[in-house]
Formats: C-alpha cells, structure tokens, sequence
C-alpha cells in the first residue's frame, strides 16, 4: 500500500524522470556525478547544473505562483533583460564601477524596475482585468523594447569585481547564484505555505468569484503576485548579466518563459490553477536544466537538439496524465485497488484539472 | 461608432500612402545630387554589429551626398521585410540590407525589382536563386575566415596530435555553416582530433554553458578551442578558469571577429589567435550606391579584407582598434 502510494505521489515521476537523466549520463560518462574541489569551489558537472539552474528556478517560481492563482506571466524573460540593462547601465555611468555601492545601488534599482514592471502587469490582470496572457504579452514584446532604449540598442559590458560575485563567486564551496535560488525558494516557500497565503492563493485559482465572495482579498493577492514574478525575474537577470558581465536586451532570457512554464507544468501544478507545488516546480528545474547539460555530454548534433528536448519532456507530460498512468496500471496490474491513498487522491486531482 | 472610427483611419492610411508614393516617384525622378537610400540592418545582437551599423550610417551620411533612412529589425525577418517595403513606397533610389537569414526574400526583392529600385546586399548573402534580384554584395568571406582559423591551428599543432572542441555559430546561419566548411577543408588529414563541436549561437551566455559541459566531458584531454566568434570565446574563459585551467595555455584559443574585447583577450594572452571578420563596410557600400545610381557597371561581390592576429599583432592594433 505504501508502493502504491508513492508510485501515485504527483512527484514520483518528475523524480524518476531526474533519476534517469542522471542515470544516462553517468552511464555514458562516468564522471558525471563526480565532485572534485577547484581553487576552494566543489567542482563537477552537477555543480555546473545547481550554479546554471539558478535562473530558470527564481523565475520558474515566480510563474508557480501567477499559475496558482489561475495566471500566466510571459513577461518574464523580458523583465528578466530590463532588470540587466537597468543595473549594467548604471554600473557602467559610475565613476567606481568596481566598489560595493555602486554594486548594491545597481542592484536595488535593477530590482525595483522590475518590481514595478511587475506591478504593472498585476494592475492590468487584477484591477483592469485582462486576461493574463494578453495583460503579460505587452510587457513581453515591449519589456525588451525598454531594455533596447536602456541600452541604446548595443550590449553594454562591465568590469566590476563585486558584481561578478552573483554569478562566479563561491560561499562554502557552493555558488552563490544556487545559494541565492536556495534562499529564495525557503522563504517564499515558508511564506506561502507557513501561512495562510498559499491557501488562499489556491483558493483564487480554484474560484476567484467564490473567494472574493468568502472575503478573500483576491485582488490584491492576484497584483502581489504579479508583482513577486517581476521582482523574481528581475534577480534571475541580475544573475544572467552578471553571469556574462554584458546586458544583452536580444537574448537575455530569450525563451525562458517557456522553459518556466514547462518546469512549472513538469511539478505537477496544473495550468488551470488552483493546486500549486513548489517542491515540484524546483524538481521540475532541475530536471530541464539537466537535459540541457545532457545535450553537450551525450553529444547530441546541434541540429536535432530541440526534437530531442521536446521528446523528453513529451514523455513526461504522458507519464503524468491520469489516463495513460491509468492504462499502464491496468496493463501491469488487472486487478486495481478499490481504495485508493489520499495521497493519490491529491496527485489525481492536481494532474486531472 | 468605433466601426466608423477603424474605416476613417483606414482611409486615412490608405491616403498617407498613397501621398508617399506619389511624392517619393518625384524625388526620385528629379535626379538631385543626394541619393536617398534606405539601410535595413538586420539588428544589434553583438559588438560586431555595432560596428557594422556606425560604419554604414558614417558612411552613408548627408556629408558624403547620401540622405540615409535607417532601420533596426531586431533579429527579425518580417521587421526587415517590412522595413524594405516602406523604403520601396517612400521610393528611395537604392536599399541596402543585411538580410538575417538566407531564404524567403523573393517577393519583396521582385517588388524592389519592379520599382526599378536597386538592392545591395550588406554582411550576409541570400539565397542564389535570388540573386537575379541584387545589384552587388558586399561582405565578409565566411569560409576563407573558417579556413584561416584553422588553418593556423594546423600548422601550430603539426606532429602533436591535440584535441580541439568547436563553438559553432547560430545553427543555420551562413556565418556558422560556412566558416565549418572552411575549417573542415583544412582539418582534413591533419593531426588534429576533433573531440566535439556544439552550438553557442554566437553569444556569451551559451559559449559558457556549452564550454563547461566541454570540460566536465573531457576535463584536461582538450588542447584547443575553435570558437566560431569572439563572444563565445569570452564566455569560454570563465568556464576554463573555474575548472582550474589556464586560457591561452592549458587551452590554446582561436575566434573569429577581432572585435575590442576579443583583441583585449588575445593581447593578454588568454586568447591565442584571432581571424577578423572586418564590420567596416561602410566606405565600400557608399561606394557601391554611388555607382549603381549613377548606372555604372559594378560587380555582384566585393569582398572585405580580412586581417589576423596573433598575440603581439593584437597589442600593436589595439590602440587604434575602431571597434
């Protein structure tokens, strides 16, 4: 009964699905899983995918919360370059670009921006009521328009000690971009779920009429998540230009509101809203920045790299659909149980909507 | 009401164009001394196409006789299909473009073709069937770059037999696909072992992903890395340094584009060898305009100069380096 359990936990094959990747690479490459120290830094692969998997995690968690509350925020790869340009541009104005002020002042602003672009889309979706998709694809388009007149059009580079640090420096041998992800997660984790925000986000996604109509403040919890998605991707492009030392409005972030979306529908929170999992979004993280690093360590030809990716993640998607799940349990077990865990109970509700 | 609204401004579009077009034939019939030319840059996506772009727009500028209508397509086709189509209507007497990929301009160089306007290719080609359409192009020759490149590597690791990754440009674009082409003749029967090559789509970001996967693959066994553009070589160096290595020692560098921050690189030792892939295009292109206004012959390639540098080269260019 407790196999059974688990084998229905909505994270059981998100899990597998990691265990597997890992599983191919160290097959074909022994040293994958190998951790060696560097200059006082761990060092090995899966380092490389913690350190890498920062971005998409802060703003894969933002998009976590827009979806739970029956959300979506496209903007977000292009908040992700304002955020860059915001901070590099005022780096590069300084007279010290090198000293710690300057840094924490690039930084607070690039944040702010972001915040308020945030807040921004959260005003159109909550108070104008727009649909989400459309209310996010104006900042998606003009968002990285903003970024361009920021920049004047060119990719503005630095050289600034203290702001590398977000990307390339070390704390206890670990990146400070994975321990930055990790903080975040915690706290918006104990956030939503320590108190009765998560509820009620839920609680919106579900039914927003029939919450506002139990008193539930759903329009301020609808703008505020809006608002912590931007400021979210927001750190995600600090991180992104610090990682290059460049603001590049073209490609920064580019695309990466889909691979959000694809974590967050991967751990098992429905785009339909309502149910949200955190724990699952960050598996979900892990697990499509891990293909991407497969690609270079299995080899796979440039080319056929995006039919590979899609393959992967269609397989997935499958073995979290009730109905094929259900097909191959018939198929494996004739007789099913007739009383099925609470837990599967979750899992089925969550994958169902 | 607002049906009303959408039909009036229709019209009015519909007019305004009308008007431009009319206006435009006349300009262009006068035959005044400036020449009108509109440039459709296909983006800004890196220090070389910065440039690029400063070096046309000098080029083309009221002083040297040209009136100059510039537009930016971000990376996008149907932004530089549109741009060239409003040059068309405003009848701007030539267009010069840098098309952003190869195929998919046949209509609108045929309307380009039919008002009689000529069409000069800047940077990259397009596909050959349509080149009945262009009067000339002037650019850089992608797979003599490829060529150079390795074929520097070759000789520098004769008798060595090393290990080489590539960095491969944007899959698809002409400046990836032929600058492999170049260095795969070369390589031929050489003693160089190519580990593996992955696409950086040209920018940092990517060439540092790409290069730490590289060195987690095959850890100390690389010699050399082959990266299709400077910017992906400057990805490179972190991703080396982090895994104890020194860039222009333990693995040896060679890029292509000679931009400011590739030739830093090269004069501090961390890169080895640099192709330049020369942005300074404008003089020859202005010169190209001038022509095909005045209806002289010219011809359907010129093809820039390009230089290479080898460390103590890149310290004596850097100081009046343009770019």
């Amino acid at each position: 009964m407790i196999a059974l359990r688990i084998l229905r936990h909505r994270l059981f094959w998100p899990i597998v699905a990691l265990v597997l990747l890992v599983a191919i690479n160290t097959l074909s490459r022994p040293s994958f899983l190998s951790i060696t120290i560097k200059h006082g830094a761990l060092y090995g692969s899966s380092i490389d995918i913690l350190r890498n998997s920062s971005q998409l995690m802060l703003v894969a968690l933002g998009m976590t919360l827009v979806i739970a509350t029956r959300g979506i925020d496209l903007s977000v790869g292009a908040v992700l370059a304002v955020a860059g340009a915001v901070s590099l541009t005022y780096i590069e104005a300084s007279p010290e670009p090198g000293s710690v002020g300057t840094v924490t002042v690039a930084v607070a602003l690039g944040l702010l921006v972001t915040l308020v672009l945030g807040a921004w889309n959260g005003f159109l979706v909550s108070v104008v009521r727009i649909q989400p998709i459309i209310a996010t694809l104006l900042l998606m388009f003009a968002g990285r328009g903003i970024a361009m007149l920021i920049t004047k059009g060119q990719i503005t580079t630095v050289t600034s000690a203290p702001y590398a640090e977000f990307a390339s420096g070390v704390i206890l041998g670990l990146p400070v971009a994975f321990l930055i992800a990790v903080v975040v997660v915690a706290i918006v984790g104990l956030l939503v779920r320590r108190t009765a925000l998560g509820v009620l986000m839920e609680a919106v996604g579900i039914n927003p009429e029939a919450s506002r109509l139990a008193g539930v403040q759903s329009r301020g919890i609808i703008w505020s998540v809006y608002a912590i998605s931007g400021l979210l991707a927001g750190m995600a492009g600090i991180l992104y230009s610090s990682n290059i030392m460049a603001a590049d409005a073209n490609n920064a972030g580019l695309n990466i509101e889909v691979d959000a979306i694809l974590a967050v529908v991967i751990g098992g929170t429905s785009l339909a809203g309502g149910k949200f999992s955190i724990a699952g979004t960050v598996i979900g993280v892990l697990i499509i920045q891990t293909l991407t690093t497969s690609i270079t360590f299995l080899g796979i030809p440039p080319a056929v790299t995006p039919v590979f990716k899609a393959v992967v993640v269609i397989v997935i998607c499958l073995m979290q659909s009730r109905r094929v799940r259900g097909l191959l349990a018939v198929r494996r077990r004739p007789v099913a149980p007739s009383v099925p865990g609470t837990a599967a109970i979750d899992a089925s509700a969550a994958v169902s909507k | 009401m607002k049906k009303g609204l959408v039909a009036a401004a229709v019209v009015a579009a519909i007019a305004s164009l009308a008007l431009a077009g009319c206006s435009s034939s006349g300009a262009g019939a006068s035959g005044s001394k400036t020449i009108k030319v509109g440039f459709a840059q296909e983006g800004a996506e890196s220090g070389w196409r910065t440039a690029n772009t400063k070096s046309l727009q000098a080029a083309l500028d009221s002083s040297n006789g040209f009136k100059l209508n510039f537009s930016d397509a971000q990376q996008k086709q149907e932004n530089q299909i549109a741009a060239i189509r409003s040059f068309i209507t405003q009848g701007v007497q030539a267009i010069v473009f840098a098309p952003v990929v190869e195929t998919g301009w046949t209509d609108v160089l045929k309307q380009a073709k039919q008002a009689k306007i000529p069409v000069i290719l800047e940077d990259r080609d397009v596909d050959a069937a349509d080149h009945q359409y262009i009067a000339s192009r002037v650019g850089d020759d992608f797979e003599k770059e490829g060529e150079t490149a390795c074929k520097w590597i070759v000789d520098n690791f004769a008798g060595k037999s090393a290990n080489m990754v590539v960095l491969q440009g944007t899959a698809g674009s002409s400046a990836a696909n032929d600058r492999t082409t170049g260095c795969g003749k070369v390589m031929k029967g050489s003693d160089i072992n190519v580990l593996d090559q992955q696409d950086g789509n040209f920018t940092r970001a990517q060439g540092k992903t790409v290069m730490e996967g590289f060195l987690q693959k095959y850890g100390s066994k690389i010699n050399i890395l082959f990266a299709q553009n400077d910017d992906m070589g400057l990805g490179a160096l972190d991703a080396i340094k982090a895994a104890g290595m020194t860039p222009g020692k333990d693995i040896q560098i060679i890029t292509i584009d000679g931009t400011h921050d590739g030739l830093t690189a090269l004069s501090n030792g961390q890169f080895n060898y640099v192709v330049e892939c020369n942005p300074l295009l404008g003089d020859q292109v202005a010169q190209v305009v001038k022509d095909v206004v005045a209806g002289k012959k010219v011809d359907k390639l010129y093809l820039a100069k390009d230089e290479a540098f080898d460390q103590a080269a890149a310290k004596q260019a850097l100081p009046t380096r343009k770019y």
